[in-house]
């Protein structure tokens, strides 16, 4: 149905290129996921498959859908959208025209002579939303509203290829799984051919038939999903899966790769892999290793390109069976020490909003303990981070930072001010916003220590967080989103705060780099002996990192304990919810779509 | 909240703004140099007879408070009050003089938008190629040439030398009228066709990149459907650049209508000034005052037809 043969992307203007070497086929009614972080090329992929590259890119190599050859032929290309090939993309807040209520954008798409009236209603009802829905306009819907609205209006044609753009990253989890359900019920029922791109390889393992791992531009491995799972033969593949947390066990460390995804042309000549890799051996250094065919005793299958295993490791035959990462316990409650942190019934509401953000939550931080706060979208998590440091006013409950009342900043001394935020310092979400893009790393540090009185010694403090100290001439533009979050903990970190409020640090990031940040985050905790509120939607992420948890829906607190009593055992049917959301790789997850 | 809801808070802020104006304008008798009496007698000889005239009729000897309610209420009642050069009515003279200067600038918009929307468009269509580069380069031409140089060289080129344009005057007749307003129209509309291409060329290129107009595409909408979607949403920043046109040309007029020796508010201005015609500035600022208040007001209506979020407010979901 698809097939790619040598896909090349370039960037005429800088000489760059972008991903080389791609081949892959998809066959009529299969479901095929490529995986990888950014940087991978898996995006850039579907788009020069669908002719959609960004301004300033070209791609070559040759593409065939539905048996026609298009990558020389733009009206080909035009004729098949919609009715052939159809894109599903990330962000659902972005993907619809904002102007344009949601029954008119899905009716855009009919083929012509189809019936709008009838059509819009029908494919609303196939996506599990109400027909009133086609009279509002994108803002007046919820994410994962707009994401079935994207649906609906990229199955408008009747596609015969549904290509999904990373379709639910932006999504709540449990909103993603529905979306997910969705999305292969309808492609079954369809009998659509599908093609998934994410990065999250566990979700790919439960969605698709088949899989393909890139990394920095290429192809790495391509192999059944069930296979797959069993056994990867790239190390990569490896990395990439232990790299993602499990929700279900503690990990003693969760294994990380160092460094991160390089530039295509930076690795043009060995294995894009070969420099992170603890396998790598001299071969894999002197040139671009080759995907070959992995047989069941290493000979090679007739149709590579189909549902055989290809690896593009010089060494998959030999790869050492990886041992399971050792099991961690989670640390002991602490002593009844003084809390460096307690909150007391916190309320706040919004002007203008209908219900509170925080109806009333309690809960303490004691001195070098994790704690997390979970929660969806609109649960008040980040209401209540931003509380704890100040930058919002709750109406009433009070806060508590080491003894000290810190309900009301303004209301407040300046040394007492002063004293609150040397004891409590926050690390934010998007890593790319949150530093001075004008000022160089050196001198953010600098100021940050400066403010707490202490010597000026940037290069110990990039040390700590696991950073050159060369970094510090640099901005922060010519810094990687991991880099970034580490150069942000340091600034956090400075004046060794007794505590750090983390308000989803490592959401934005890559699997691998989270890994490296969450064991960064673990080591200062030891080292400095922090306590930590850790804010964030990712259940993994609290059973590899926090002590105690409380879980936060609609600004109430439904349930909180120790990580592993809540997490094996909860007691409140939303953190089971919760706890069924995270992909566990099965075939069975995401389940039923609920309609 | 709906349509009347909105229109009616629209409305009070800018009858809030023009208010607040208003004491500003009055206060512009207090800020003339000289005494009052002295501004408000012009050239009359100054004795004890026409000043106490003066005071009697402007009741001088009030508090400025009531100075100012009891103008303002004969300025809403449609009296402002009697010019010092011309003993008219200033009403009168504004009557007279408004017609061409709304005329002028209705034009030169027209001109503007039916040059610069679609060499924007254009431009933002023809991304980095030629085209592209003569129509960003004519835009900054247009935003760095000043009204009045442009009139003269117009002048001289379409005027004096082709000879297909009248010098000056008015014209009878709409057709007569219409011809000896198009130099002037051009010359205001130069200025503004720069901005209308640079805010229009921007805008659609940014919302050409955006992640509707890929989906839309990917999922085979036509070419002119998908423009059509991103020409929408890129009115909002180009109904701005309309509105910051309107009322530049408004202030633009004054040196124009200068040049072409045309009748309009902005040679009144301009001869007001000169002769320290109090009344007459004060009637002209207030108008001018209204005037771009209510485009400020068309504006913000012009948004909300646009975009259903301002009227419909954000935080529904």
């Amino acid at each position: 149905m698809l097939r790619v043969d040598d896909l090349t992307v370039r960037q005429p203007a800088t000489g760059r290129t972008l991903l080389s070497g791609v081949s892959f086929e998809v066959a009529p009614g299969e479901s095929v996921a490529i995986v990888g972080e950014s940087g991978s090329g898996k995006s850039l992929t579907v788009r020069a498959l669908l002719g959609l590259l960004p301004g300033g890119l070209e791609s070559h190599g040759q593409v065939v859908i539905d048996g026609q050859r298009v990558d020389d032929d733009p009206r080909a290309r035009r004729r098949q959208r919609g009715g052939t090939v159809s894109l599903l993309m990330q962000d659902p807040f972005t993907l619809l025209n904002p102007l344009r209520k949601a029954g008119r954008q899905i009716a855009d798409g009919l083929p012509s002579g189809a019936d709008p009236k009838a059509e819009v209603p029908r494919l609303l009802a196939e996506v599990g939303l109400p027909a009133e829905v086609a009279e509002r306009y994108p803002f007046q819907l919820s994410g994962g509203m707009r994401q079935r609205v994207g649906l609906a209006a990229a199955l408008a044609a009747a596609p015969r290829v549904l290509v999904a753009d990373e379709p639910t990253t932006a999504l709540d989890a449990t909103t993603q799984r529905e979306v997910l359900a969705l999305i292969r019920r309808v492609q079954r029922e369809r009998d659509m051919t599908f093609l998934l791109i994410t990065h999250d390889l566990r979700l790919a393992f439960s969605m698709c038939d088949r899989i393909m791992v890139m990394y920095a531009g290429r192809v790495m491995e391509v192999g059944r999903a069930a296979e797959l799972r069993e056994e990867q033969h790239h190390p990569y593949t490896r990395a990439l899966l232990a790299a993602e947390p499990p929700a279900d066990r503690r990990l003693a460390v969760i294994p990380s790769v160092p460094g991160s995804v390089p530039a295509h042309d930076a690795v043009a000549d060995r294995c894009g892999f070969a420099d992170r890799c603890a396998h790598a051996v001299a071969a894999c250094r002197v040139g671009v290793p080759e995907l070959r065919s992995i047989g069941a005793a290493g000979v090679p299958e007739a149709r590579p390109l189909d549902g055989g295993r290809l690896s593009a490791c010089v060494r998959a035959e030999e790869l050492p069976v990886a041992p399971a990462p050792p099991l961690g316990v989670a640390a002991t409650p602490r002593g009844a020490a003084e809390p460096i942190l307690d909150i007391r019934d916190l309320r706040k509401t919004y002007p203008g909003a209908s219900r509170p953000a925080l109806a009333g939550v309690s809960l303490s931080v004691a001195p070098g303990e994790i704690v997390a706060v979970v929660g969806e979208s609109g649960s008040g998590k980040t209401t209540l981070a931003r509380c704890v440091t100040g930058l919002e006013r709750p109406d009433s409950g009070t806060v508590l930072l080491d003894g000290g009342d810190c309900s009301d900043y303004t209301r407040m001394t300046r040394q007492a001010v002063r004293r609150a935020r040397r004891t409590a310092q926050m690390i934010f979400q998007d890593p790319y916003s949150t530093l001075n893009p004008a000022r160089t790393v050196g001198a953010t540090l600098k100021e940050a220590l400066a403010a707490d009185g202490r010597p000026p010694d940037v290069g110990a403090l990039l040390d700590l967080v696991g950073l050159d100290p060369a970094l510090a001439a640099l901005r922060p533009a010519n810094l990687s989103g991991g880099e970034r979050q580490r150069v942000a903990i340091a600034r956090a970190v400075a004046g060794e705060p007794r505590l750090l409020v983390c308000d989803e640090p490592v959401s934005a990031l890559d699997v691998s780099v989270q890994a490296q940040v969450l064991t960064l985050l673990a080591g200062l905790r030891e080292r400095l002996s922090m306590g930590m509120l850790f804010i964030t939607h990712d259940l993994a992420v609290v059973r590899q990192l926090a002590d105690r948890l409380y879980v936060l829906r609609a600004g109430e607190c439904l349930e909180s304990g120790p990580v592993q009593r809540v997490l094996d055992a909860p007691d409140h049917p939303y953190t089971r919810k919760l706890l069924d959301s995270v992909p566990d790789g099965s075939s069975a997850w995401p389940g039923q779509s609920s309609e | 909240m709906g349509w009347a809801g909105f229109l009616l808070r629209r409305f009070a802020g800018t009858a809030a703004v023009v208010l607040l104006l208003s004491v500003g304008v009055f206060l512009l008798l207090y800020l003339a140099p000289g005494s009052i009496q002295q501004t408000l007698l012009g050239t009359r000889p100054a004795t004890a007879e026409t000043i106490a005239a003066i005071q009697a009729r402007h009741h001088l000897n009030d508090p400025v408070a009531l100075q100012y309610l009891r103008w303002f209420g004969d300025v809403l009642r449609g009296d402002l009050g009697t010019s010092i050069r011309t003993g008219m009515p200033v009403s009168d003279m504004l009557g007279q003089r408004l017609p061409l200067t709304l005329a002028l600038v209705g034009y030169g918009t027209l001109l503007a938008a039916l040059a610069g929307i679609p060499l924007g468009v254009l431009g933002a269509l023809r991304r980095g190629r030629v085209t592209d580069r003569l129509v960003v380069t004519a835009g900054v031409v247009g935003l760095s040439a000043p009204p009045f140089a442009v009139g003269l060289l117009l002048l001289v080129v379409f005027a004096l030398w082709l000879g297909w344009f009248p010098v000056y005057g008015t014209g009878q007749g709409a057709g007569d009228q219409l011809w000896h307003l198009t130099l002037p129209a051009a010359a205001l509309a130069l200025g503004a066709v720069g901005l209308l291409i640079r805010f229009g060329r921007a805008a659609l290129v940014r919302e050409m990149e955006q992640d509707y107009v890929v989906f839309a595409r990917a999922r085979g909408l036509s070419g002119p459907l998908v423009l059509g979607y991103a020409m929408r949403n890129s009115l909002v920043p180009i109904l701005t650049a309309a509105g910051l046109v309107v009322t530049g040309m408004l202030a633009g007029t004054v040196l124009v209508e200068v040049t072409f020796a045309l009748p309009g508010l902005g040679s009144l201005l301009v001869d007001s000034v000169t002769f320290k015609d109090v009344p007459v500035v004060q009637a002209l600022a207030l108008l001018l005052t209204v005037l771009i208040s209510g485009v400020n007001l068309l504006v913000d209506i012009g948004y909300s037809i646009i975009d259903p979020r301002v009227r419909l407010g954000r935080s529904v979901s």
